[in-house]
């Protein structure tokens, strides 16, 4: 390329990219992550509905709720199911609780081969772990600054 | 009524994340991060607990009912025990998951191994 | 200026060294792609029979490179150079391939241009007279790609349309002094080329500029044009990248419309294959062109080809400190000679 056309030409490349780029499946996209993560929230949906109907107290149904998903979204990880259900659904299995215990099944398995040390108990949280680090230290500023507010 | 209204809220903030990845260059793992920060903020704030009244479990099983949970119990241990309760609160209410994924994690890597996808 | 040298960055070979057998595996998803009938070996396992991913591709390699020495006639010990590379930390899969081949070893890194690059230096290393046999040869694997550069492979994410998959293959050729060829007659060696594509999920369009770049230099070097070839093609481009670079290399003035492709485009069959826009990796070039490509020139269905392998010289660290993804592309002419 000529110095000349390659500066013009590279000053315009992310428009021409812009232009080749396929469209994504958005729409479609969009309905799948709309209906698959209603499916999973319906499923949490029963497994509540079914500690409170087997005299459960109100206030600990969410803590068996969320073991029972975590566990769900781990197992379909580790039969290799959920990988095929994130390629269809997106976010729609990503945002449920169950894309969080994907995200830490996942690489636990993965990096079995490098260890149980330094492989699954620490590539664990790569994904996962700043979803912690952030959810956690915001909550604690929110009790701080509720203290003070109080 | 559950069913329909917990499909509806949960499919709606699952849309949410979606319309991000597909016209942002959000991923997965910011997607995760930027729910559960939203979610503090708005249990914090006091208005995820109106959208936790109408959609149930389609508002606590996505990750934002993961933050309100954490900003819940915060707050609520902060009422009961002062300031150490910023720091108690949160990781006592979401220690359910918390220990599940770990737990669950490191057992599912004992029995099972990747596979290729096709 | 350098005795063999023309113009800017290309190189005449004065003694072209003939290509006198190459040998290709690959795994179970390019088995059932449309060129599956010219590969020698098709795995119907990832592993290939080994504990990890990283083993599998390493005995990939081991196995190209001795497979391709057998049916050349000759033994490991007759071979002077390997020259050979791959995508994974430190090119494990080469180096560890030639710690059990025992073939003085050049390791290279050119990221998805390996092909062309070893296939570059073995051909000058062999016209300079410093060898009688080399081989060249390199490897990619979905799987060991994918957790080194993306997510665990049983990660629930979504791939973007621009997105390419990885390859599983490995491709090696053995170079002689003397032979039947094809030979290889043109050695034209790429810039690296960045015109600010951030996005790890479009290498295609990353690569683009560097591919045109290339394929221009090589015209004005040589003097050829898109006419005297049967066939240009590149590495690893995608549909994306490919188009790109129909598209950059005609606003410099040459149409290659024409008798241009992509090994990516071809190996995968995009409609109904689930690969987004093509094929990816080291051994995408590698199995098109020690497979389906020599196999056309030997049968003659094709005369002279310029192959292009390309590269994306990122890393994940780059990519997480927000650096922007250079390109390479190597460029090789192979022909039948009368």
């Amino acid at each position: 390329m000529e110095k000349k056309m390659e500066e013009k030409l590279k000053k315009d490349f992310e428009k021409i990219v812009h232009k080749k780029n396929p469209t994504s499946k958005f729409v479609k996209d969009c309905v799948m992550a709309f209906v698959v993560g209603g499916l999973i929230c319906d499923i949490g949906q029963f497994f509540m509905n079914t500690f409170l109907s087997l005299g459960i107290p109100k206030e600990d149904v969410s803590y068996y709720n969320a073991a029972v998903m975590v566990f769900l979204g781990a197992f379909l990880t580790g039969l290799g199911v959920y990988d095929d259900i994130g390629k269809h659904a997106g976010a729609g299995s990503i945002v449920p609780i169950t894309g969080f215990s994907n995200s830490i099944v996942s690489p636990a398995m993965e990096f079995k081969r490098e260890g149980y040390v330094f492989g699954v108990g620490a590539k664990m949280f790569v994904i996962a772990g700043p979803v912690l680090v952030y959810g956690i230290s915001s909550s604690v500023i929110v009790g701080i600054i509720y203290y003070f507010l109080k | 009524m559950d069913y329909i209204r917990a499909f509806i809220v949960g499919g709606t903030i699952c849309l949410i994340g979606q319309i991000l990845m597909d016209k942002t260059s959000f991923t997965p793992a910011r997607i995760l991060v930027s729910f559960v920060t939203a979610g503090v903020i708005l249990g914090a704030i006091g208005i995820y607990d109106p959208i936790v009244e109408y959609g149930k479990a389609g508002a606590t099983v996505p990750l934002p009912g993961f933050g309100y949970a954490l900003a819940k119990g915060a707050i609520k241990d902060v009422k009961e025990m002062g300031i150490i309760g910023a720091f108690t609160g949160g990781i006592k209410a979401t220690a359910a998951g918390i220990a599940a994924a770990i737990f669950f994690g490191y057992l599912m890597a004992i029995i099972f191994n990747p596979r290729a996808k096709s | 200026m350098a005795e063999k040298k023309l113009g800017l960055q290309t190189v005449k070979l004065k003694n072209p060294p003939s290509i006198i057998s190459t040998s290709s595996i690959v795994g179970p998803k390019e088995s059932e792609g449309p060129l599956r009938e010219y590969f020698d070996i098709k795995l119907e396992d990832d592993l290939f029979g080994e504990k990890s991913w990283e083993k599998a591709e390493s005995k990939m390699v081991r196995e190209a490179v001795r497979n391709a020495i057998e049916k050349a006639k000759l033994k490991p010990q007759d071979i002077d150079y390997y020259f050979g590379g791959d995508l994974l930390n430190q090119i494990i899969s080469s180096s560890f391939a030639a710690r059990e081949l025992q073939i003085p070893f050049f390791g290279l890194y050119g990221a998805c241009s390996t092909m062309t690059e070893s296939l570059s230096l073995g051909a000058m290393n062999i016209d300079g007279g410093y060898s009688d046999y080399v081989v060249a040869a390199t490897s990619s694997h979905f799987c060991s790609a994918e957790r080194q550069f993306r997510f665990p492979l049983e990660h629930g994410n979504q791939r973007p349309p621009t997105s390419q998959w990885t390859v599983t293959g490995s491709g090696a050729a053995v170079l002689a002094k003397k032979g039947n060829g094809p030979y290889i007659t043109y050695v034209t060696t790429g810039r690296v080329m960045d015109f600010g594509i951030k996005d790890a999920n479009n290498m295609g369009a990353a690569m683009a500029p560097a591919a045109a770049d290339t394929i221009l230099r090589h015209f004005k070097d040589t003097g050829f044009d898109a006419k005297d070839y049967d066939l240009i093609i590149t590495g690893d481009l995608g549909k994306v990248g490919r188009d790109l670079t129909v598209d950059l290399v005609f606003k410099n003035g040459y149409d290659i419309s024409s008798n241009f492709t992509d090994c990516g485009v071809e190996i995968f069959d995009l409609e109904n294959q689930d690969v987004h826009a093509g094929g990816s990796g080291c051994g995408c070039s590698a199995v098109v062109f020690c497979g389906y490509l020599y196999n056309q020139l030997l049968n003659k269905n094709l005369k002279k080809v310029l192959l292009i392998s390309t590269g994306a010289l990122l890393s994940p660290t780059s990519t997480m400190q927000g650096e922007s993804i250079p390109g390479i592309a190597h460029g090789v002419t192979i022909e039948r000679m009368g």
